[in-house]
C-alpha cells in the first residue's frame, strides 16, 4: 500500500475486512489471550489497517521489527512507507514525528528503551508540547517508551522517567499494565490529537498474557484509572509493572483478612483524581507504589492531592514505595534491592494496616 | 535567472515593509508600549523575502526570529503580527509567545519557532518528509543561524533529510555574530555551506544581502527539491547590524566591521538595481513609503485597540480536542 492510494481515502469507522478475518467476531471478548507485546502490536497493526494516516517510524522497527519485536511483520503488511527505519537520531524522530503530524499523519515514534528518550527532550517538551498552546496547531503523535527494570539492563536501559513528561504542560502520559490496556490505551493514544507518551514495560512484554478485547470493543480511554481490585482496609494506588506485585500482595494480605482495594492509574497526565479520592476515602489509608525513584514522583503528586482533598478522611500517612534516588543498577541483588517488590509492597502495606 | 517586474516588485515592497515594520516596532517599544525584546531584522531583508518568494502557495517555511519578512510574503497579515507585539488577542498565539515566537499558522504554510533554534529544523525535515510519502509535490523550507549551526540537531537533521532524499531546503544566515560570539569562536571553517558535502548534498554561498543571488539559489534548490532531487543547503552571508536583542548594545563588534557591512545595505542595493533597470524613481519609491507608512499605521491602531488576552482563558488550548 502506498501513500498514494491511501492518503484521500476517509477513515473507515467500521472494521475492515482485513480485520474481521482474523479475528472471530467482536462482542467475544475472551476469545483471544495475548501476551503484553502482542497486544501492543495488535494496536499497532490494527489502527494502521483503519487509519491510513498512522506510521510507525524508529530504529531498526522495520525489517528487523524492533529490539523487542513489538512491530515484527508489520514492515510486511504496509511497507517502507509506513513502517519508518530511522537512523539513530532520537531528536530529530521526534522533531521530524511532529512535522509529519503537523501534515496530516499520525507518526508513532518507537524509542528503543525509554531511557533514550531524553535524547528527544527538547522537541517532546520545548516544542511539542507547547504547540497547541502556544499557536493552536496540534500535535497528534505518540512515543512508545520500553520503560521498567526486571531485566536486568543496568542504569541506562531500566529507567522510569515518567515524572518528566507529567511535569512537561502540554503532553499526555500512559502507563498501562495489562494487554487490555496495552492495546486499549495505545488505540486511544494514536486517536488522541495530542502529543502522548506511551509508558509500555518491558519487563510483561513476554511474561503477561490476558485476555484482550477486539475491535473496538477495546479502547481504554486516557485519564480513567482502573480499580484492579476493590477492597475496604486500605488502597495501593500504582501504575505499570508494580501492579502484578501489588495485586499478589492484596491477595496474600486477603488470606489474613484483609481486604485491599488496587488502584491502577493506566493514565498519569490527566490523572483519574476523582478515582484517587474515592478510594482514599473509602480506605482511609493509601500506599503509593512506582517503580520509578521517589523524589518528586507521580507519587509526590498524588500523595499531595489526596493530603489537600482528603486530608478529613485519613487514618494514616500517606505513605510511598519507589525506588531509591539512584541510578537503577545492574547486579540482580542490587536491582532487586531497589525496585518495590512483593515483599516490600506486603511489609509497607502491612505497617500501614497496622496504624 | 528571469526576474519578473512582478517579481521585484513584491520583492521591494516586502523587503522595504519588513524594514519599517522593524522601525516601528523599535520606537514603540522604546515609547515603553511594547514588553519584552525584540530581535531586529535590518540586514536580514533580502533573506528572508529573497527565500520566501521562491516558494509556492502549497510549500511551507519554518522561519526564525530574523525572517519577518518571510511571515509577510506568506501572508501573515500585518495587523495579526502587531497584535502579536502587543500581546493581544488577535495575534497568532492570543498573548501566549513572545514577539516572532509562536507566530505558526499551517494555513499559511508557517511553522512557528521556540527559542532553542535550531529545534524547527527537524520539524521542517518532517513536514518535508511528510510531502515525500505523500508523493505531493511540495517543499519544506528551513531557516536557521550561524549560532543554530553549532547544535547537534543540525547534524541529524541534515542526516535524516539526506538519507530520505526529502524536499528540503535550508537556509543558514550567517550574520556573523550568535549574540556576542563570533563565527570564528562557532566553528572552525570560513563556510558553513561546506557541511553539506558531509551529507552528500549541495551546500552552496551566497551574499546574503543580495537579494538576486538569494533568491536565485533558493529558486534553483527548491525546484529541484520538488522534482525529487532532494535537500539542499544555502549559507546566506550577511551581518547582524543591530544587537542581538534590543537591550544588546552590541559594545563587542568592532566598529570597523560594521563600516564594511553599511555600504552593502540590502535594501539600498536593490533599490539601486531598480533604478539602474528604470523601475524606480523617487516618485514611485515616495509613494511606497508612504503606502508603506499608512498599512503600519492600521495595523497598530488595529492591534492597539484590539482585545487583550482574557486571563479566565489562561489554562485553555493546552490540549487539542
Amino acid at each position: 500500500m502506498t501513500w498514494d492510494s491511501i492518503i484521500q481515502r476517509e477513515i473507515k469507522t467500521e472494521i475492515p475486512h482485513s480485520v474481521r478475518n482474523d479475528n472471530k467476531g467482536r462482542n467475544d471478548n475472551a476469545a483471544r489471550e495475548l501476551t503484553y507485546l502482542e497486544a501492543i502490536r495488535d494496536a499497532l497493526q490494527y489502527e494502521m489497517r483503519r487509519d491510513p494516516r498512522v506510521l510507525v517510524m524508529g530504529e531498526d522497527v522495520g525489517v528487523f521489527g524492533g529490539a523487542f519485536k513489538v512491530t515484527q511483520g508489520l514492515f510486511d503488511e504496509f511497507g517502507a512507507e509506513r513502517v519508518i527505519d530511522t537512523p539513530m537520531s532520537e531528536l530529530c524522530m521526534v522533531g521530524a514525528a511532529t512535522g509529519m503530524a503537523f501534515m496530516g499523519m499520525r507518526p508513532v515514534v518507537e524509542m528503543q528503551f525509554a531511557d533514550f528518550i531524553s535524547t528527544g527532550f527538547d522537541s517532546i517538551v520545548q516544542f511539542a508540547a507547547t504547540n497547541h498552546y502556544r499557536w493552536g496547531a496540534p500535535v497528534p503523535w505518540v512515543i512508545r517508551a520500553p520503560g521498567g527494570g526486571g531485566i536486568r539492563g543496568g542504569p541506562f536501559h531500566s529507567q522510569n522517567p515518567e515524572a518528566w513528561f507529567v511535569h512537561s504542560p502540554g503532553l499526555k502520559v500512559v502507563a498501562p499494565a495489562t494487554p487490555a490496556d496495552a492495546r486499549g490505551l495505545l488505540l486511544s493514544a494514536i486517536r488522541d490529537s495530542n502529543p502522548v507518551i506511551y509508558f509500555e514495560y518491558k519487563s510483561l512484554y513476554r511474561s503477561l498474557r490476558g485476555s484482550v478485547p477486539e475491535g473496538e470493543d477495546g479502547v481504554v480511554p486516557i485519564g480513567n484509572a482502573n480499580i484492579a481490585r476493590a477492597g475496604d482496609d486500605m488502597s495501593i494506588i500504582t501504575y505499570g509493572a508494580p501492579l502484578h506485585d501489588a495485586l499478589r500482595a492484596a491477595e496474600s494480605l486477603a488470606q489474613e483478612n484483609y481486604s485491599v482495594e488496587v488502584l491502577d492509574l493506566r493514565s498519569l497526565k490527566p490523572m483519574d483524581t476523582n478515582a484517587i479520592l474515592a478510594t482514599t476515602r473509602k480506605t482511609a489509608k493509601v500506599l503509593i507504589v512506582h517503580e520509578a525513584n521517589l523524589t518528586c514522583g507521580v507519587g509526590a503528586e498524588i500523595a499531595a492531592l489526596i493530603s489537600q482533598h482528603t486530608f478529613e478522611s485519613l487514618d494514616a500517612p500517606i505513605t510511598r514505595l519507589a525506588a531509591p534516588d539512584i541510578p537503577p543498577p545492574y547486579a540482580p541483588i542490587l536491582e532487586d534491592a531497589s525496585r518495590p517488590t512483593y515483599d516490600k509492597i506486603l511489609d509497607a502495606a502491612k505497617k500501614l494496616l497496622a496504624y | 535567472m528571469e526576474f519578473s517586474h512582478d517579481l521585484l516588485a513584491r520583492a521591494h515592497y516586502w523587503m522595504r515593509f519588513t524594514r519599517a515594520f522593524d522601525d516601528r516596532i523599535i520606537a514603540l517599544f522604546k515609547q515603553g508600549k511594547l514588553v519584552g525584546g525584540l530581535f531586529s531584522q535590518l540586514g536580514h531583508e533580502a533573506i528572508s523575502v529573497g527565500a520566501a518568494l521562491a516558494l509556492g502557495p502549497d510549500d511551507v517555511i519554518a522561519p526564525m526570529h530574523r525572517d519577518i519578512g518571510a511571515y509577510f510574503v506568506r501572508g501573515m497579515t500585518p495587523a495579526r503580527m502587531m497584535s502579536q507585539y502587543f500581546g493581544r488577542a488577535t495575534g497568532p498565539s492570543g498573548g501566549r509567545d513572545v514577539n516572532l515566537h509562536g507566530c505558526g499558522d499551517l494555513s499559511l504554510g508557517i511553522v512557528g519557532f521556540v527559542s532553542h533554534i535550531p529545534q524547527s529544523t527537524p520539524v521542517a525535515v518532517g513536514v518535508a518528509h511528510a510531502f515525500k510519502l505523500k508523493h505531493e509535490p511540495r517543499v519544506a523550507l528551513d531557516f536557521f543561524g550561524d549560532g543554530g549551526s553549532s547544535e547537534g540537531l543540525i547534524h541529524e537533521s541534515f542526516n535524516w533529510a539526506s538519507v530520505y532524499q526529502v524536499p528540503a531546503v535550508f537556509i543558514v544566515e550567517n550574520n556573523q555574530y550568535a549574540y556576542s560570539t563570533p563565527t570564528n569562536k562557532q566553528m572552525h571553517i570560513a563556510d558553513i555551506a561546506d557541511r553539506a558535502a558531509g551529507y552528500g548534498m549541495p551546500g552552496i554561498v551566497v551574499d546574503g544581502n543580495d537579494f538576486f543571488a538569494v533568491h536565485e539559489a533558493t529558486r534553483e534548490a527548491v525546484e529541484r527539491a520538488r522534482n525529487g532531487g532532494g535537500p539542499a543547503l544555502i549559507e546566506c552571508k550577511t551581518m547582524r547590524i543591530r544587537g542581538h536583542a534590543i537591550h544588546d548594545n552590541m559594545s563587542y563588534v568592532p566598529k570597523e566591521l560594521l563600516a564594511e557591512w553599511e555600504p552593502r545595505d540590502p535594501i539600498t542595493r536593490f533599490e539601486n538595481r531598480l533604478r539602474e533597470m528604470d523601475l524606480l524613481d523617487d516618485a514611485k519609491q515616495k509613494e511606497l513609503m508612504a503606502r508603506i507608512e499608512r498599512e503600519l499605521d492600521e495595523a497598530q491602531a488595529f492591534a492597539g485597540n484590539a482585545p487583550l488576552p482574557d486571563p479566565a482563558q489562561l489554562t485553555r488550548g493546552l490540549y487539542a480536542d
